[in-house]
């Protein structure tokens, strides 16, 4: 079997980066200027390559067999990692006042930037894998590294909660979809997306006399595939552990953990159910159409009591988590499994969770420059926020605005027309309708914290200004936000993805 | 000419991002900017009306019911059937004009006068202070988003500018309102939101169904090829989001409160010309896009706009409170605007636009008179004022003026839009219709009834406490001048109502073409 080695480049970046990051740390112990300095080059030379990859004309395969390939670095594979990238790379920059030089504070900068960049890692497997195996080690090479990130608030005990919290319901959710991809295995004989598709597709008569007693397993195996792959999004019922976990976390890992974390499962959600489980869409179907209408209703109701920052955004990123799968619950009608119609349901779907990464960082990112790193504290605590700081605070208005899905948060409200438009079309108009309902419900809750941010600021000494890293990161973010509101067909265009078996 | 249409949305919104940006220790400053952005604004839009063939009359046939005078089109984003497709023709001129006016009027009185937030809610004068060019910014915002409204010539970009007004809106009543400010425009905001999804709904349904999002082609003599389950259900989802907007009863309770807490410029606004895109919407896009919709749907919505006439008249016979007042007389009036357009006939389209603009005008002028009243005497309560005529006359004779005009006396502005509609609907003919028409014009008389007894009250009597230690009884020339413009107008559209109707006759005339039945 060739390897072929320019199609893993993305990936070998990846993997440098983090290797050189941690050597880094070694050759000058406790400085966080030269590693972060690899890590953000690391980061953005990964983007570069998985671009040029990606683009080159024809689509490298490699990890060859004769029934499939378990690698393809095609433009799916090339936007995931590049999505990824970017994002660790705005983390990396939210992290500035985090990590300290020196190994007396919280947060070693050489230990951070490698799990940090371990974690890229996956993310970058994560849209090349073609192989149910190849897939799960992705999802949980992106997750892994999460856990000790997520603990890294050392002296804070809700900080090592949140990290047993996420560290069991991980392993659970793990062990839920590898049961599934064990039983999808069993049923068919094989892991390749492609030749499992052609097995399911087949039907249980042509593949022998015993199949047929196998055929529920299939089923089964779906959903449970499914189930486990839910806990990573967040999705109700399975995102009792978000909330808890984001707020113990640092600020930077939270907004990382509600960002990759959760494109990670969009992606991996996307790939098994139109790739693998592409004959069986009906049963996919109806499992996402509940599991979004459930998500984005029991996210917005319950966020409208949080005191809490980052629990306010814990929950409102579990209802974007609905919005995000709603289209592929058109799969549940006939008329929504048509080539086209998949087409639509993945590109909302896909083009959604771009915006709402944007977004859901920006709101991040304007919070860490108005609270530092550590802890997003209370709600009440950012009165007169707009006052004291009237960018960060014009900055977080506006992305709370767009998740809103309103002007002036464009790109949010693009990404509204987007999953409803894609709704409509293929026909599931009650969920278009659930999704309009909740939209108004969630306007309720940003905009009491929104409303927060202009009052009258309680006197006391004025806070210290944003680190500068903060300050380029969310300027950037801030920047490309604006740029995909006013061309939001930059990101429907890349939220075209063909998927190359 | 297609740089007017650009320029009608560009220059507000720079002016907007140039007031804002500036610090606060400039705050004046900003409001000038603000100001003459508005200014340029409205030059822009008085001159959109120049056009070839102005002078002629063209022969209008069978033809698209929108033919534009000046258009421009671009795609934006084609994944989203998206064009930036901008137009103005007879409908949407006099209400871009009027609301280019009356954001100038409200800017250029923010230069003079920044409302200071009041109530229970911390806000010691650190509060207000400086932040004055912030309204002027959110007001151009909103002037953005209602011309936007009434130039856009696609429906999707229809809905985006009908949702740009919304967080705006919420903002200039939450921050610079009365006592109950934020439960007001916590109530505006979610209630008209729920309007707006039922647009989104509703444009996606007839975008994804039609294949285009064109109005000028939706609209055509030809339709859109809907079947008519898809206008049905279309025009139910358009309809009831125009309804919360314009507002409809019984849609709308979000109103009262959000005019009674709004500071003087808000209601202004709000009253002037933000619940137009309702009716207007109701008319271009309701009507043109869903003309079965509409014949299905018109008996319901004239007896539910003649209930707006009736309930808004009676509720306002009891109505102590003289924003409350205005603001369920706007009820009624807006009840006769949708009264016209249910009748689908060309005098009830030409009833509603004429009422459309007059109601912009004249309740305009009276959110500015009673708004200078509480100013004056801290209080709206109709029993605590009385004698306004002995201790501020001039404030006292606007108010008359002001209120006749709104009760629709002949030979005023008002007058034309009520009397249009109460004829188009008995002229449609038919039991219901004549009883319509006929309680329609009980209700023109209820209005009669609370306005007379308004100034009886307020202006007529001994003076109470209140109002004889009233300062400055005098007018200022701010004052006059923002309030000038819109007497002069409620005057000369009473006298020549041709002016707006000219402009609309073709347009309409195709529209009801296609729609009546």
């Amino acid at each position: 079997m060739s390897i072929d080695h320019l199609a893993l480049l993305p990936a070998y970046l990846a993997v440098l980066t983090a290797v050189g990051v941690f050597l880094a740390d070694l050759a000058v112990p406790g400085r966080r200027g030269p590693v972060l300095t690899l890590a953000a080059l690391g980061c953005a030379g990964t983007a570069a390559a998985a671009w040029w990859v990606g683009h080159a004309g024809t689509v490298r395969r490699t990890f060859c067999t004769p029934v499939g390939c378990s690698y393809s670095a095609d433009r799916t594979a090339a936007v995931v990692a590049v999505l990824f990238a970017v994002l660790t790379l705005a983390v990396l920059a939210f992290s500035g006042p985090l990590l300290r030089d020196g190994h007396d504070g919280d947060a070693p900068p050489g230990e951070y930037a490698f799990l940090l960049t371990c974690s890229l890692t996956g993310g970058v497997v994560l849209g090349a894998a073609r192989d149910l195996i190849t897939l799960v080690v992705a999802l949980e090479t992106l997750t892994l590294p999460l856990y000790a990130l997520v603990a890294l608030r050392r002296k804070v005990v809700a900080s090592a909660e949140a990290a047993v919290t996420f560290f069991i319901v991980s392993v659970v959710s793990t062990a839920v979809t590898l049961l599934g991809a064990a039983l999808l295995y069993a049923a068919t004989g094989t892991v390749h997306f492609g030749h499992l598709a052609e097995a399911l597709a087949a039907g249980p008569e042509s593949a022998g006399p015993q199949s047929s007693r196998l055929a529920p397993l299939v089923t089964v195996g779906a959903v449970l595939l499914l189930v486990g792959l839910g806990f990573k999004v967040a999705a109700v019922p399975l995102h009792a552990w978000a909330p808890a976990t984001y707020d113990g976390a640092p600020l930077p890992v939270a907004a990382y953990l509600s960002t990759a974390s959760k494109l990670g499962g969009v992606v991996a959600i996307v790939l098994v159910t139109v790739g693998p489980l592409g004959p069986r869409l009906a049963v996919t179907g109806g499992v996402l159409a509940v599991l979004a209408a459930l998500t984005m209703t029991v996210g917005n109701l319950v966020a409208l009591r949080q005191r809490r920052m980052v629990r306010l955004l814990a929950w409102s990123s579990v209802a974007q988590a609905g919005y995000i799968l709603a289209p592929l619950g058109a799969f549940a009608l006939a008329g929504g499994r048509a080539p086209e119609a998949v087409g639509v349901a993945v590109a909302a779907t896909v083009g959604y969770a771009i915006f709402y990464v944007l977004l859901e960082l920006a709101a991040f990112g304007a919070v860490i420059a108005l609270r530092g790193a550590d802890d997003g504290g209370r709600i009440a605590e950012y009165r007169g926020a707009a006052r004291r700081s009237p960018w960060p605070a014009a900055v977080l208005v506006v992305a709370l605005a767009g998740l809103a899905g309103l002007p002036p948060g464009l790109a949010g409200l693009f990404a509204k027309v987007t999953v409803v438009r894609a709704l409509l079309v293929n026909g599931v108009v009650w969920l278009a309708v659930l999704v309009a309902l909740n939209a108004v419900v969630g306007l309720a809750y940003y905009l009491r914290v929104a409303a927060t941010l202009f009052g009258v600021p309680p006197a006391g000494p004025a806070r210290r200004p944003a680190h500068w890293a903060v300050v380029v990161g969310l300027a950037a973010v801030a920047v490309a936000g604006l740029v995909v509101g006013f061309a939001p067909q930059l990101v429907l265009d890349a939220a075209r993805l063909t998927l190359t078996p | 000419m297609t740089v007017l249409l650009l320029a009608v949305l560009a220059v507000p919104a720079a002016g907007a991002f140039a007031a804002a940006a500036l610090p606060a220790r400039f705050d004046r400053a900003g409001r000038i900017v603000g100001t003459v952005a508005a200014a340029l604004t409205f030059v822009a839009s008085v001159l959109l009306a120049v056009r070839p063939g102005l002078w002629l009359r063209s022969g209008w046939g069978v033809g698209p019911a929108i033919r534009p005078w000046h258009e421009f089109d671009v795609a934006w984003v084609p994944g989203l059937d998206l064009r930036l497709h901008l137009g103005v023709d007879g409908v949407s001129y006099p209400l871009v004009v009027l609301t280019a006016l009356l954001t100038l009027l409200c800017c250029g009185y923010t230069v003079w006068r920044v409302p200071a937030p009041s109530g229970p809610a911390p806000s010691g004068p650190d509060a207000s202070a400086g932040r004055g060019r912030l309204l002027v910014a959110l007001l151009l915002v909103i002037e953005v988003g209602i011309i936007g409204v009434f130039l856009a010539l696609d429906l999707v970009l229809f809905f985006v500018f009908f949702e740009v007004v919304l967080l705006p809106m919420y903002a200039v009543i939450a921050g610079w309102g009365g006592p109950g400010r934020r439960k007001a425009a916590r109530t505006f905001v979610l209630y008209t939101l729920f309007g707006s999804v039922l647009l989104l709904l509703g444009v996606l349904t007839v975008v994804t169904r039609a294949g285009t999002a064109d109005l000028v082609a939706l609209t055509g003599p030809g339709g859109a090829g809907l079947s008519r389950g898809t206008q049905l259900l279309a025009f139910t989802l358009l309809a009831l989001a125009f309804a919360v907007k314009s507002p409809l009863w019984p849609l709308h309770s979000w109103l009262p409160a959000a005019h009674t807490e709004a500071p003087t410029v808000g209601s202004v606004i709000l009253a002037g010309v933000l619940l137009k895109m309702g009716t207007y919407g109701l008319l271009r896009v309701g009507v043109g896009v869903a003309p079965q919709g509409a014949r299905w749907a018109a008996p319901v919505l004239g007896v539910l706009a003649v209930a707006a006439i009736i309930i808004g008249g009676l509720v306002c016979l009891a109505q102590d409170e003289l924003k409350r007042l205005i603001a369920y007389s706007s009820v009624g009036h807006m009840g006769f605007v949708l009264l016209g357009i249910a009748t689908l006939s060309a005098t009830g389209f030409q009833a509603a636009l004429i009422g459309n603009v007059a109601h912009g005008i004249i309740t305009g002028l009276l959110f500015f008179l009673v708004g200078a009243v509480k100013d004056r005497t801290h209080t709206g309560a109709v029993a605590e004022l009385g004698g306004l005529r002995e201790s501020a006359p001039g404030l006292a004779g606007l108010l008359g003026f002001a209120a006749i005009a709104s009760l629709g006396l002949p030979g005023l502005a008002g007058f034309w839009g009520e009397a249009f509609a109460v004829v188009a609907a008995v002229r449609r003919g038919g039991p219901l219709w004549t009883v319509l028409g006929v309680l329609a014009a009980l209700g023109a008389a209820l209005a009669a009834a609370y306005f007379l007894r308004l100034l009886r009250r307020v202006t007529h009597g001994a003076a109470t406490p209140t109002v004889s230690r009233l300062t400055p009884a005098r007018l200022a020339p701010v004052e006059l001048l923002s309030w000038g413009p819109l007497v002069v107008l409620a005057l000369v559209f009473g006298v020549l109502p041709g002016l707006v109707l000219s402009l609309s006759a073709d347009a309409v005339r195709v529209l009801a073409l296609v729609v009546s039945p």
